[in-house]
């Protein structure tokens, strides 16, 4: 799973008001080359929430992104774009959970693909 | 100015279709193009003449799409070849001779419709051109320019085309044709992990045109299956997201060399930017995510016996107990039960999902299955407000079946008051179509293998005859 899926998903449990962003639990982390593409990066740039890409890729083991969400200019930067690319397509929980920020239920990540199917008594 | 189009003969209802999505694809921009048919030819004919603004915009569409065998610009046509040899004469020189110079190379294809032609009749056609004052030079592996001498023979409706009333002629100088190569390389036949809903690859390809996939676009399937949709999708340069309820599917597939990625991997596309566990009755998306896919494109799961699934199976099935409680100690590897999912359902969710997550302008392309005996059904499409249908093209599986190909373009922002209208339209809409329920036979009719599916409905009047014949909107 890609931090560009985690920046999409939140728990959708039947009451739970705050399901996003989810916390990682981190078994496996891999790493795959992904061909670079700077349209698609500006497009996503405008779409993902900065904060929960940041606290995501430091659960991964990667801290060079800015804390701060950037000024639109920066995706201008080859730099920045490199990074963002990185953290948002080339780092992928192999193993672990997505866990719930309210209710801590995790959704399993296993073979790189998150379950997010809820049981019956959560929808 | 006009050009003529030969179509492949199939699929004949997706044929205009694609070449308007096409058109849009590469810049044209208007309310859809001019068609006309040659004289006395039928709808169904292979021939077609479309008005296009330029032979560029003619040539990238001939080269991309699926189901165009040429389109050519006409230097004549007539019902005999005294006719077609005064047209030829009276088109212009200036349109005509810069194709013709001594440093060019070129070759004459001769195609017959309805009536085979022998190799020395063919070569008495070409020679019988020798009007046109060809300078160049004959090659018959890579010319510069391909001319083309196209003959229909009248003949009535016994042959296996259509009926054609009188003969024509054409002839023309090709300006692009389709790259059918495609098929051969990515039929499902060679695919690595195959399911029984697998999409053939001509329609995964024509289902991505009409969606106007192209590169650094998201493209997304929340019925991925095997991925099949998506593998077309990648082919033409598009990031691909694909969901599926069934984690053996979506995830294991039938071992670590034999799954939803090896499909992708196998012809050299680039992996999907991701695949997930999820049920498109609750997706799982954020709520302050809106508009992120350029396009979502899916084959819905049909039917109720063998159709969709959603989750919350007991809860739904026995409304009256309570909701069933999942143990503690048993949660982690709970095998979640789930619930029939039906056509109307789950049409609505895609439109509320779609609605939602396609950028304006996105397209939403889809199969909806409809009964042949409902004549009003023009009408029984699926409806949002938020999206405007853009075509909608036949494909006959059975003397009561059909299945749809519906392409939709997202024109309204998606508010809370537009979903809650769509709700109370759904509603109104399930009441319509309650029989839907009753059919089991529903699903294996329309998601049948193209190739078992005419016999599979023990109809045994079209299991006779072989496929590729013309039988309209069956081939
Ligand atoms: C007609 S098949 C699509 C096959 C796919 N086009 C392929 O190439 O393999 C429908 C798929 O929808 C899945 N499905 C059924 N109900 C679903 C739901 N509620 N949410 C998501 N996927 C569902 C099924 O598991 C099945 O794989």
């Amino acid at each position: 799973m890609r931090l560009l899926t985690h920046n999409m998903l939140s728990s959708n449990i039947k009451g739970v008001t705050n399901g996003f962003p989810l916390l990682i639990e981190v078994e496996k982390v891999i790493e795959k080359p992904v061909d670079f593409n700077p349209d698609f990066l500006k497009n996503m740039f405008v779409k993902v929430d900065w904060k929960a890409l940041v606290d995501a890729s430091r659960s991964l083991g990667y801290a060079e992104l800015p804390e701060e969400t950037p000024e639109s200019s920066v995706i201008d930067s080859d730099d920045f774009l490199r990074k963002f690319h990185h953290a948002l397509l080339e780092l992928h929980l192999e193993e672990g959970a997505l866990v719930c920020p309210e209710t801590e239920r995790k959704f399993p990540v296993s073979k790189g693909i998150p379950n997010m199917l809820l049981h019956e008594d959560e929808v | 100015m006009w050009y003529l189009c030969m179509f492949f003969h199939r699929l004949l209802d997706y044929r205009k279709a694609e070449v308007e999505s096409l058109a849009e694809l590469f810049g044209y921009v208007g309310d859809g193009l001019e068609w006309k048919l040659p004289q006395h030819h039928h709808p169904d004919s292979p021939f077609h003449f479309v008005n296009l603004p330029s032979e560029e915009l003619a040539r990238t569409i001939a080269n991309r799409s699926i189901l165009i065998k040429g389109i050519y610009e006409v230097w004549g046509e007539g019902g005999s070849y005294e006719e077609l040899e005064e047209a030829i004469k009276n088109y212009p020189d200036d349109r005509k001779l810069p194709y013709l110079t001594a440093d060019s190379t070129f070759r004459i294809i001769v195609d017959s419709f309805g009536k085979v032609m022998s190799f020395q009749e063919q070569n008495d056609r070409i020679k019988g051109l020798a009007y046109i004052p060809f300078k160049g030079r004959v090659n018959l592996k890579s010319p510069e320019h391909k001319f083309w001498l196209m003959q229909t023979d009248d003949y009535g409706v016994s042959n296996g085309l259509p009926p054609v009333a009188q003969r024509t002629i054409f002839f023309g100088r090709e300006v692009g044709a389709a790259d059918r190569k495609l098929l051969p390389t990515y039929q499902l036949k060679s695919r690595n992990y195959l399911g029984p809903t697998a999409m053939d690859a001509e329609m995964a390809f024509l289902m991505a045109n009409q969606a106007l996939v192209k590169p650094g676009k998201l493209v997304y399937d929340p019925f991925v299956g095997t991925g099949s949709i998506l593998v077309a999708a990648a082919h033409f340069g598009a990031m691909t997201m694909g969901a599926d309820i069934d984690i053996r599917v979506v995830r294991d597939g039938r071992g670590p060399d034999c799954n939803v990625w090896s499909n992708f991997k196998q012809y050299g596309l680039p992996a999907p930017v991701a695949l997930l566990r999820a049920d498109n009755n609750l997706p799982p998306w954020r709520p302050s995510l809106k508009e992120v896919f350029d396009a979502i494109i899916c084959d819905p799961p049909y039917g109720v016996r063998a159709g969709g699934r959603k989750s919350g199976g007991r809860k739904l099935l026995k409304g009256t107990v309570d909701p069933y409680t999942v143990p503690d100690d048993k949660r982690t590897d709970h095998i979640p039960s789930t619930g029939a999912y039906c056509l109307s359902e789950c049409v609505h969710d895609l439109l509320d999902v779609a609605g939602k997550m396609l950028v304006m302008g996105g397209r939403l392309v889809y199969f909806y299955p409809v009964l042949r005996e409902d004549d009003s059904r023009e009408n029984h499409f699926p409806e949002h407000p938020c999206f405007r249908l853009v075509s909608s093209s036949e494909q006959i599986l059975s003397s009561r079946y059909s299945r749809v190909l519906l392409t939709m373009v997202k024109i309204g922002l998606y508010t809370e008051e537009i979903a809650e209208a769509a709700r109370i339209k759904h509603l109104e809409f399930r009441e319509n179509h309650l029989k839907w329920l009753e059919d089991g036979n529903l699903h294996s009719s329309v998601f049948a293998s193209t190739d078992t599916q005419l016999p599979a409905t023990g109809d045994a009047k079209f299991s006779k005859e072989p496929r590729r014949k013309y039988r309209g909107k069956y081939v």
